[in-house]
């Protein structure tokens, strides 16, 4: 309960998206209307092709909504522009993904470096930030592995320390545990949960695995579209 | 610098697929090369021509002959500075398939009009002495393991029977461009003979070569030769060295421009195939592209990759495709010797071997790249699962 006590980091106001296939137009959110707050561990629930991804595209900048607004910290990012878009992900959002989703050109170390090269840090301190990131997701011995020569788990993991190392406002992860193995996925949900709790990050979370949900500190749920407004806190 | 780093990486990502793709640029440029190559080649003559000299010939046909009085007369037309004159030989070395150009010439004008041609004084004076005399080119030369003093002897086929010569010089050029495979002896040497045998075609000659004072004016200086000698037995017809010897090649013209069309096609197909390796390898990337975007690189550093990854694969088949045109034009130029006594791979090929590399990038590069940049970051990270 004491998270409602602080200023919401994320508001959502009815928030409408469709997708466009041909002449056909497909409705997938309907008048969505949340907040998340500063520090909230929120897992976003529902069954497959409620709306989930999309709604967690729009928060994290990478899509574009019909209607309503979407502010996150000061900034209300649907009237943005691609470019400012851009620059405001780079600096605001740190992305995982359920395929991991790191450059298979690039070493562990140099895909954690990837997004500083869009700051204006020097070179030695951005290799520095990623050693870092990697030293807390415990892959500081792995910095020169390519990702084809990481586990699964591994990889996430990298994943992870490249999301963080730009220090964004919010982590959004998208089925981060969906395509591993039991153990895995849950050294990647106590590492989340260590981020939130010990570091203070805000987290938005889709899965449709009851287990990963329940390491959330609050839980919603899509489905078909809209969204269930009794947001279940975890008891935790 | 971490963008060249991906697009270097990229580039040899798919070793198999890259290696392939670098092999068959290397080939096209290679072909693409060799193919200028010949059709400069075909224009060497042309290009060696000097704006200083003039042919004046019989204006009925080349073969025709002019009578040898016509040399004062053309001295003394305004603006000639030196006449020398020739015939065409055809004599034959052992059989037909030793081909080279042979000439008989007024030596000491000839020489001094084709200042490319490199004598070294002491064997120039042995041959001016020498009646029998003759100079071979020194690519001639070599080929038949020639030596100074040796004698050889053509079949002649405009004039019978077998024709004895004395190898007394061998002539260099001024540069790599100069025709260094063709024999030349006395004119006096060959007029004796037909004196004797059949005095109807002697004291003529096949061709007068005219050095004049003012190339600017050369045009006007062969109106008036050809004027000179209007309504007289045998008219005239002279042009330019350069005119003169497009004449020669004017047949075969369809040829040279068929060989440049296939020049063309093979870049053209290579084209094709560097714009579909690269339309693969990019759209097995579509999800590398979209994260780069997610993670707020713009449509620069996109464009950068792909055009980047398409370059350097292009210009290392380019450059392996450029190294190998010259021993392969050195190759070509030694069996084909016959047809093309200069065969070089100019500086102008090389540089259409390098717009040719730089166009297959930029066309392989165009699509994919406008197509990475536009797609929805969404629907290019739905694309990895
Ligand atoms: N680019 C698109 N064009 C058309 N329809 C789309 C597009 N992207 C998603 N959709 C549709 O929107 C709906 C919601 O998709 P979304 O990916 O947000 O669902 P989800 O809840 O994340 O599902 P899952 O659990 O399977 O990942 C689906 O019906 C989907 O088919
Ligand atoms: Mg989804």
């Amino acid at each position: 309960m004491m998270t409602e006590q602080k200023k919401p980091i994320v508001e959502i106001k009815n928030l409408y998206k469709s997708y466009h296939r041909a002449s056909l137009v497909v409705p997938v959110l309907y008048d969505i209307t949340f907040d998340i707050a500063e520090g909230e561990f929120l897992a976003l629930m529902g069954p497959s092709g409620s709306g989930k991804t999309t709604l967690l595209n729009l928060i994290a900048g990478i899509d574009k909504v019909d209607e309503g607004t979407i502010h996150v910290g000061d900034v209300d990012i649907t009237t943005l522009s691609e470019t400012e878009l851009a620059a405001w992900r780079a600096n605001s959002v740190g992305f995982i993904f359920q395929f991991y989703n790191l450059i298979p050109v690039l070493k562990a170390v140099e895909n954690v470096e990837l997004p500083l090269h869009l700051t204006t840090l020097s070179k030695s301190k951005r290799r520095e930030h990623a050693e870092i990131a990697l030293a807390m997701v415990g892959l500081d011995h792995r910095m020169d592995h390519y990702p084809g020569e990481m586990s699964g788990g591994e990889q996430q993991r990298v994943a992870i320390a490249r999301a963080i190392v730009t220090d964004p406002t919010i982590l959004v992860a998208d089925e981060p545990t969906g395509d591993l193995d039991r153990a895995s996925a849950e050294e990647i949900l106590s590492m989340m949960e260590r981020l939130n709790r010990d570091m203070g990050k805000t987290i938005i979370m889709v899965t449709h695995d009851p287990r990963a949900a329940s390491r959330a500190s609050v839980m919603r749920h899509l489905d078909k579209g809209y969204l269930n407004h009794d947001a279940a806190q975890n008891p935790l | 610098m971490m963008l060249l780093k991906i697009l270097f990486r990229n580039a040899f990502h798919n070793k198999l697929r890259s290696s392939l793709t670098i092999l068959g640029i290397a080939v096209a440029i290679l072909a693409f090369g060799l193919l200028r190559t010949v059709v400069s080649s075909f224009y060497a003559g042309v290009e060696a021509a000097s704006a200083s000299r003039l042919v004046t010939r019989n204006a009925i046909s080349i073969i025709f002959p002019l009578p040898i009085s016509y040399t004062e007369k053309i001295r003394q037309v305004e603006g000639v500075k030196m006449v020398s004159y020739g015939n065409w030989f055809g004599g034959i070395y052992i059989n037909e398939k030793n081909f080279f150009p042979n000439f008989c010439v007024e030596p000491r004008t000839y020489f001094a009009l084709y200042p490319e041609f490199v004598l070294e004084e002491r064997q120039k004076k042995e041959f001016l002495a020498d009646r029998k005399g003759a100079v071979a080119g020194q690519k001639l030369a070599a080929k038949f393991g020639w030596k100074i003093g040796d004698t050889i002897t053509l079949k002649g086929t405009i004039y019978p029977g077998n024709w004895d010569f004395v190898l007394r010089a061998i002539y260099t050029g001024r540069d790599n461009t100069v025709d260094q495979t063709q024999f030349f002896f006395h004119w006096t040497y060959l007029n004796e003979a037909v004196k004797k045998r059949a005095p109807v075609f002697a004291e003529q000659v096949g061709f007068y070569m005219v050095g004049v004072n003012r190339p600017d004016v050369a045009a006007d200086t062969a109106v008036m030769i050809d004027k000179t000698f209007k309504n007289s037995l045998a008219e005239t017809l002279t042009e330019t060295e350069k005119a003169f010897n497009l004449g020669f090649i004017a047949m075969s013209e369809a040829i040279v421009t068929a060989i440049q069309m296939v020049s063309f096609i093979v870049i053209f197909i290579i084209m094709a195939v560097v714009a579909n390796t690269m339309a693969m390898t990019t759209r097995e990337r579509t999800g590398d592209y979209a994260i780069m975007k997610t993670l707020g690189f713009g449509a620069k550093d996109i464009t950068i990759l792909i055009f980047g990854e398409a370059l350097v694969i292009t210009l290392t088949g380019g450059l392996i495709g450029i190294i190998l045109t010259f021993p392969a034009a050195r190759i070509f130029g030694q069996e084909l010797a016959t047809y093309f006594p200069v065969f070089l791979v100019s500086a102008q090929t090389i540089y259409m071997d390098v717009a040719a590399a730089l166009i297959i990038a930029f066309l392989a590069a165009i699509i994919p790249t406008r197509h990475a940049i536009r797609i929805r970051i969404a629907d290019g990270l739905r694309r990895i699962g």
